[in-house]
């Protein structure tokens, strides 16, 4: 039932990655609605997904690799149907939804057997730091996105070839004001990822910080979002700049997720 | 019943014949009333542009119309009829109602896929209703032509791309800035397209406007037109920190901003995005300035190039559209044509309902003493025998597309109806 709703999640999902990328080539309104739709249902039988796994495990579903792909993956779309609703953005899901269908591929391909929680984790500690460490880095996915779109927009009033997506993309202003809105949503929501993980490893552990890999890269790109805002606010670094470094502290992230993940085992054994 | 188109438009006229032509103010009401009461003609309907000038009516005899229409607009206008015979064309059938979908959708316009067509059809429309000039067919002629319109606007990309400097001027200005109404906007000089260009971005609705000219009293007197504040061309770099678009035209034989002068504003403006149109020839703005980020600098060329590509693309959805505008005319002649067996299906309802209401009568008059109920009855069984009766006539006149005008003959003559003109429609 589970592994059924997890496939036509990822099925729907890649329908609008398709769609998305006929969507960059030869838009029309038409294209665009059924890309919406199809990332509609996936996201319905996504949510469906993870609430069946809550209830058989007993606990929230962000306890192995496959769990928290996934997670990462919902809370990309959550946002993104946040900002569907609020700015009509229906373009930023053909630039975030192969990211979306890459993670859910990678977490298709890990164990998804629900397993009990050993009892060092259970806490409320952990749905407090996955669900805003998530939320946070999805945020910064869709910054990346919407920066992706500022270069490419920016290309075309740079370059005076006004060609293909120019009249389908927002404005520069537009995309370059949704970038700085997104990273001061991820930006707090990361600090505080931070440090209700390490209150969690103090009570679970004994120890607040143990330079463990993943806590280490948290660091960096923390510090990386923390440079970005900083010169926004400062040094008036917009635009072009703002928009390459989201993609810079994106790719870090997946960096700190996956690269840790294939490298190290550390403490965060079920991440 | 026939549509037929006679006008004339850029294409066959010069703009002085075109003026002398034009339908404007007081003139479309009269002109309108008088068209229409041409014997020949059923409904009438007149399109008044600057670039074209066309009647649309609905005639009983196409040839006997073109010769009265002819004469109609030389004396309504006071203009020679080989002058005006020239110029006019005519359409009708077929290519009348191609004619008009394509003027409707903008592929028959001057500049292709320009919006104003379709409201100035609209407008045209409108006053014909109101007037009470129009009927059945024009009324679904002008309906169909509007959604063909609207169809090709949405299915192809005809209208997307500006095709005028000053308009594409805008465009990039829209694709730069989310919100021209919070910006500043300063005109660099003068000149006729400067000032085009300038009053294209103030319709849009910017904050606040700067004239800043070598001339002092010439900044005075465009500020006023501009509703702007003027200052001197020496303190412009100042300006230039608070303005968002810049539109230069002056007459400088050199580069007045140069990139280091440019680096330091965008310093002081904090890196706002700026948008600068050089359309000054010699250039007057270095144009290593677009290097810069969020520096935008566009000159004439530039501009230019941008209008020639979206032309050239027009032309392109202009292929598509008329795909469009072939697949609609075919559906609506069919349902011109079935308008031919409507006043033979009346008449034949009321000739039906003419016997009956007499044999009702004579009954009446044989039984005076029939009651309520009874009458009731044999109304409601003569009705239904009646109806029973031609029902399948009128549906194989309605149907039938091809054998129509036959079915009409046959019916007339089997039923015995007259051919009394029946314009009951």
């Amino acid at each position: 039932m589970g592994l059924i709703l997890f496939e036509l999640a990822l099925i729907s999902y890649f329908a609008a990655t398709l769609v998305g990328i006929i969507e960059l080539f030869k838009g029309r309104r038409i294209t665009s609605r059924i890309m919406l739709f199809f990332v509609g249902v996936g996201f319905a039988f996504h949510t469906a997904n993870i609430i069946y796994r809550y209830v058989v495990a007993g606990h929230i579903p962000i306890t192995n690799f496959h769990e928290s792909t996934s997670f990462f993956s919902w809370s990309i779309v959550f946002i993104f149907f946040v900002l569907q609703f609020r700015y009509k953005v229906s373009i930023l899901c053909s630039f975030v939804m192969p990211v979306v269908s890459v993670l859910m591929l990678s977490s298709s391909m890990l164990p998804q057997e629900i397993q009990p929680l050993s009892p060092v984790l259970r806490s409320y500690w952990l749905v407090i730091h996955t669900i805003v460490a998530f939320l946070g880095n999805a945020a910064f996915a869709l910054a990346s996105g919407i920066g992706t779109m500022y270069l490419v927009q920016e290309h075309y009033v740079k370059s005076k070839h006004l060609g293909g997506l120019f009249v389908r993309l927002p404005s520069l202003q537009t995309l370059d004001a949704l970038n700085y809105k997104l990273i001061t949503l991820g930006f707090p929501l990361l600090t505080l990822a931070i440090i209700s993980g390490s209150l969690w490893a103090e009570s679970a552990w004994g120890s607040y910080w143990r330079w463990d890999p993943r806590e280490v890269w948290s660091l960096i790109t923390w510090f990386i979002y923390a440079i970005v805002l900083h010169a926004r606010l400062v040094v008036g670094w917009r635009g072009k700049k703002a928009a390459i470094l989201s993609i810079v502290g994106f790719l870090t992230i997946l960096i700190a997720f996956f690269g840790i993940k294939l490298l190290h085992k550390g403490l965060h054994v079920f991440l | 019943m026939k549509i037929f188109v006679a006008g004339l438009n850029h294409n066959t006229a010069d703009v002085e014949v075109r003026e002398r032509v034009a339908f404007n103010g007081p003139k479309l009401e009269e002109g309108l009333i008088r068209l229409k009461a041409i014997p020949e003609v059923d409904e009438a309907l007149i399109l008044s542009t600057c670039n074209r000038m066309e009647l649309y009516v609905n005639v009983k005899d196409t040839s006997k119309a073109s010769e009265s229409i002819r004469a109609f607009l030389s004396e309504f206008h006071n203009i020679d009829k080989e002058l005006l015979g020239k110029s006019l064309y005519f359409h009708e059938g077929v290519t009348a109602v191609r004619h008009i979908f394509r003027v409707a959708s903008s592929l028959d316009s001057m500049v292709i896929g320009e919006p104003q067509i379709l409201g100035q059809l609209k407008e045209a429309f409108e006053f014909a209703l109101e007037k009470k000039t129009t009927g059945i067919l024009l009324n679904r002629l002008m309906k169909k032509a509007i959604s063909v319109a609207k169809r090709v606007r949405s299915e192809t990309k005809i209208a997307e791309h500006a095709v005028s400097v000053s308009f594409a001027a805008v465009e990039l200005a829209k694709k730069i800035f989310t919100d021209l109404s919070d910006k500043v906007f300063m005109l660099l000089g003068a000149g006729e397209m400067a000032e085009l260009a300038a009053r294209h971005l103030m319709s849009n609705g910017v904050r606040e406007v700067i004239v800043a000219n070598r001339s002092y009293d010439r900044a005075c007197e465009l500020s006023k037109e501009f509703n702007g504040r003027p200052v001197k061309l020496d303190n412009f770099l100042q300006e230039m920190i608070r303005s968002d678009i810049v539109i230069c035209s002056t007459g400088a034989q050199n580069y007045i901003l140069l990139k280091d002068q440019m680096q330091k504003v965008m310093k002081e403006r904090k890196q706002r995005p700026v948008f600068i149109i050089d359309i000054s020839v010699p250039r007057n703005i270095d144009p290593d300035i677009n290097d810069l980020d969020n520096v935008y600098l566009y000159n004439i060329d530039d501009l230019q190039g941008i209008v020639d590509a979206n032309k050239f693309e027009r032309q392109n959805e202009a292929e598509k559209a008329g795909k469009i505008v072939e697949e609609e005319i075919e559906p609506f002649l069919k349902w011109v044509s079935s308008l031919d067996s409507v006043p033979t299906i009346v008449a034949l309802r009321e000739k039906a309902e003419k016997i009956r209401k007499d044999e009702i009568d004579k009954l009446l008059n044989k039984f005076p003493d029939m009651e309520e109920k009874q009458r009731m009855a044999v109304d409601c069984m003569t009705s239904a025998i009646v109806n029973k009766l031609i029902h399948p006539p009128t549906a194989a006149l309605k149907n039938g597309s091809e054998d129509r005008d036959f079915l009409i003959a046959a019916i007339k003559k089997l039923y015995g109806i007259g051919d009394e003109k029946n314009e009951g429609g």
